[in-house]
């Protein structure tokens, strides 16, 4: 795998590599020294064009744990507006030669315009409303490891589908891992045509309870002055997953940050049904996995400057 | 109303040309046959048997040019929607390289947008562009001032003043009247200046922040999708506007099954309506944006099979009377970019008969003498003369090696942008020599290895 562009791209066999891999991960961040050398002289760039805390700290750690030295570039509004386009920053950026490009934008489709643009492996860290990948995989490790298996689990994704761009990699996801998955939510914000990706579209959760795995999505405040659903307080009353909705053989995640009150009440928050914080703890396992399955093998690039290269390639499967 | 002459330009060198055993297709006239065609002073002045044409004993001028019955010779193309960016943006596209990309996808003539900085809104802004025209465009253009000021559609323009100064008809392409009083009242101006009104069909409420069709690969994609029904329903507010008020409206490249019903609908009540599809509309469908290629991203935007299968089908029944490119040049660095932040539009000049014909007419979809008819038709919708292959006629024609194959943008582009949407494509049929209004406005660099 040269890039983590898409879920799409992905066959189950190569999901299911990254997953054991972090399941490897996993075993170290227990211990007291949490630190490999595995990708020791490597660099990892974090671009940013969107503001994102979780996301970003989830990588710049996984890449520390590595070893990898890392830049955060976040790529303000501003700058944009200053009028570098996307791909005079890379170009601009590739000149230190970094190993991996992690990369956030708001627009579909960049991260493989940007692997066109330069030899960097890419992480695809959010395009637009198009994919979210190692979001996916987090989630695949996460309900692995709480249910076992995926296979013929059945997982409703509730929400805000169309401006989300871990429902999409979700669903793709999910079904690669032998899950049958429905999405549901507000018919304002089920995009037209999304079944042909394979799932099922449901505008009520009156079927919830056939769930095994219920993922919602987080519903943005600005969606109401957009006026997709009517009001807070509507979509509360007919999406929110609570108590009386989620049965307690059920399993409940969600990507963060939550809104309680909205799409979860505080009380599914907080029971122990819920994974969330599983997930960000899976977050960094999955992300130093992602970054060893592109790099490792990879060899390094020679570093800027005049003088030659000095880091010795750390061999492979060190780690594991 | 005195009208100026409503087409401007092209070159001032009058062809002097023997075209020996070229095989002649005039869909109109029904000539289908090897002939040779004698042009003097930019005239076709001999149209004979093969071998009957002798080259000129006086005429030291007058270029030979064998066709071996292979090559055919048909009328050059009409273009009714082009953008030339001039004013302002020049760096996407100018008068000469426009023109001279027309030429070389063997039209004679086409019909410039006023999406232009300044928009064209103003009389004396179209004397100076006509003027520009005269001097630097290689073939005819006609130009079509905007239906408002300044595409705000909250102001007529100067409707009559600008017929006056030669405007061929009025749009507001890309930026449609929204409202349908407004619309209204420049319908019912017409009938004080006449000119054609050429209407890019969308309704923005249904359309605003899509970047492609809406349907199964927005969905995956992630992509906020325009709809079809935003071209469809305010296609058939407008044909009942204009049946309404007896104007004549031309609909600008449909997109989509309802579309094409809505137009046939209007037609069948008598109303006097027209329209016209893209080259991309007919060949490449919203499967073709899976990878997100900016420079598959139009508007309006490319629909499903079924959509394309209808347009097709329109073109054949006459539902939609001509081909029109929506050649939209953009500079390189302005396409590329992530897909949402694109601007619309594709080039399409240099391609259009080229990917009909691999497209359409190779796979038998349609025959060569209909597609021919299309490319030509456009003409008469804005009031112009339709080329013809006869003597007496000035000479219009596009001179075509059907077996030749090329791959489109090999050899770069005659447009000062690259951004078409059948670049990389193999293509057959080769535009080998254009003429317009007389001249010769395009020469292929194979024409003399064939003449040879």
């Amino acid at each position: 795998m040269n890039h983590l562009i898409s879920i799409e791209d992905l066959e189950r066999g190569d999901i299911e590599r990254i997953v054991s891999q972090a399941e490897r991960f996993s075993e170290v961040s227990d211990r007291e020294i949490k630190t490999l050398p595995t990708l020791r002289g490597r660099m990892v760039l974090n671009l940013f064009y969107e503001s994102s805390t979780r996301t970003r700290s989830s990588f710049e750690l996984a890449a520390k744990r590595l070893s990898a030295d890392v830049v955060n570039f976040a790529a303000s509004g501003s700058s944009v507006e200053k009028g570098e386009s996307l791909k005079d920053t890379v170009l601009t950026l590739s000149a230190h030669k970094p190993d991996a490009i992690v990369l956030r934008t708001p627009w579909a489709g960049a991260a493989e315009l940007v692997s066109r643009w330069c030899s960097a492996a890419i992480v695809n860290a959010g395009d637009g409303k198009h994919e979210h990948p190692t979001q996916a995989l987090l989630d695949v490790y996460t309900l692995q490891r709480h249910l076992g298996a995926i296979d013929g689990a059945s997982i409703w994704i509730v929400g805000d589908v169309a401006h989300s761009r871990v429902a999409r990699s979700n669903v793709l996801a999910f079904q690669r891992m032998g899950a049958r998955v429905t999405v549901a939510g507000p018919p304002t914000l089920i995009p037209r045509g999304i079944e042909e990706l394979g799932c099922e579209v449901r505008y009520t959760l009156d079927e919830l309870e056939s769930a095994d795995v219920v993922y919602a999505l987080r519903m943005q405040h600005e969606r109401m002055s957009e006026t997709w659903v009517p009001s807070m307080r509507e979509y509360a009353a007919w999406y929110q997953i609570n108590g009386k909705r989620l049965s307690p053989r059920q399993t409940l995640m969600h990507p963060g940050p939550v809104n309680r009150g909205v799409e979860l009440s505080g009380e599914v928050v907080d029971s122990p049904q819920a994974v969330i914080t599983a997930q960000v703890e899976a977050g960094v396992v999955v992300r130093m996995a992602v970054l060893y399955e592109l790099l490792a093998g990879r060899e390094a690039r020679p570093p800027a400057g005049p003088s030659p290269a000095r880091a010795e390639p750390v061999a492979e499967g060190q780690a594991a | 109303m005195s009208v100026s002459e409503p087409l401007i330009g092209g070159l001032h060198s009058p062809a002097e040309l023997l075209l020996r055993d070229v095989h002649v297709l005039d869909p109109r006239s029904r000539l289908d046959a090897r002939r040779d065609l004698r042009v003097r002073a930019g005239e076709i002045v001999e149209l004979a048997e093969p071998g009957a044409l002798a080259p000129a004993q006086d005429g030291g001028e007058e270029e030979l040019i064998e066709g071996h019955g292979r090559l055919r010779l048909m009328p050059a193309f009409f273009d009714p929607h082009v953008h030339l960016r001039t004013p302002g943006q020049e760096h996407k596209e100018d008068l000469d390289s426009g023109t001279r990309a027309a030429a070389a996808g063997g039209f004679a003539a086409v019909i410039a947008m006023p999406n232009t900085d300044p928009v064209l809104d103003s009389a004396p802004l179209l004397r100076s562009l006509r003027d520009a025209a005269a001097r630097e465009a290689r073939i005819p253009v006609g130009f079509l001032p905007a239906i408002t000021r300044g595409l705000q559609g909250e102001q007529l323009t100067e409707m009559a003043e600008l017929r006056q100064e030669g405007a061929l008809g009025f749009s507001d392409d890309g930026k449609p009247v929204q409202s349908a009083g407004m619309l209204r009242r420049a319908l019912q101006y017409q009938r004080l200046c006449g000119g054609v009104l050429a209407l890019h069909e969308e309704d923005k409420t249904l359309s605003h922040g899509g970047a492609m069709h809406e349907g199964a690969v927005s969905a995956a994609l992630g992509i906020a999708g325009i709809p079809t029904v935003a071209e469809s329903t305010m296609l058939a507010r407008d044909a009942a506007l204009a049946g309404y008020e007896g104007a004549r409206v031309h609909f600008q490249h449909l997109s989509c099954v309802a579309s094409v019903e809505a137009v046939a609908d209007a037609k069948a009540r008598g109303w006097r309506v027209s329209a016209e599809v893209s080259p991309h509309h007919l060949l490449l469908t919203e499967q073709d944006v899976r990878g997100m290629d900016t420079r598959m991203k139009m508007h309006p935007p490319l629909a499903t099979e079924a959509d394309r299968l209808a347009l097709i089908e329109g073109l054949r029944s006459g539902t939609i009377d001509c081909v029109a490119t929506d050649h939209a040049p953009h500079a390189r660095d302005e396409k590329e970019v992530p897909f949402e932040q694109a601007p619309m539009g594709s080039t399409g000049l240099e391609t259009a008969f080229a990917a009909l014909y691999t497209g359409l007419v190779l796979p038998g979809i349609i025959d060569l003498a209909l597609l021919v008819e299309r490319m030509t038709a456009a003409a008469a919708l804005f009031e112009l003369p339709t080329a013809s292959i006869a003597t007496g006629e000035k000479a219009n024609l596009v001179l075509v090696d059907l077996d030749a194959t090329w791959v489109a943008g090999e050899h770069g582009w005659e447009s000062r942008s690259e951004n078409c949407c059948f670049a990389g494509r193999k293509l057959q049929g080769r535009v080998l020599l254009t003429l317009a209004a007389g001249a010769v406005a395009h020469r292929d660099r194979a024409l003399s290895l064939v003449g040879a």
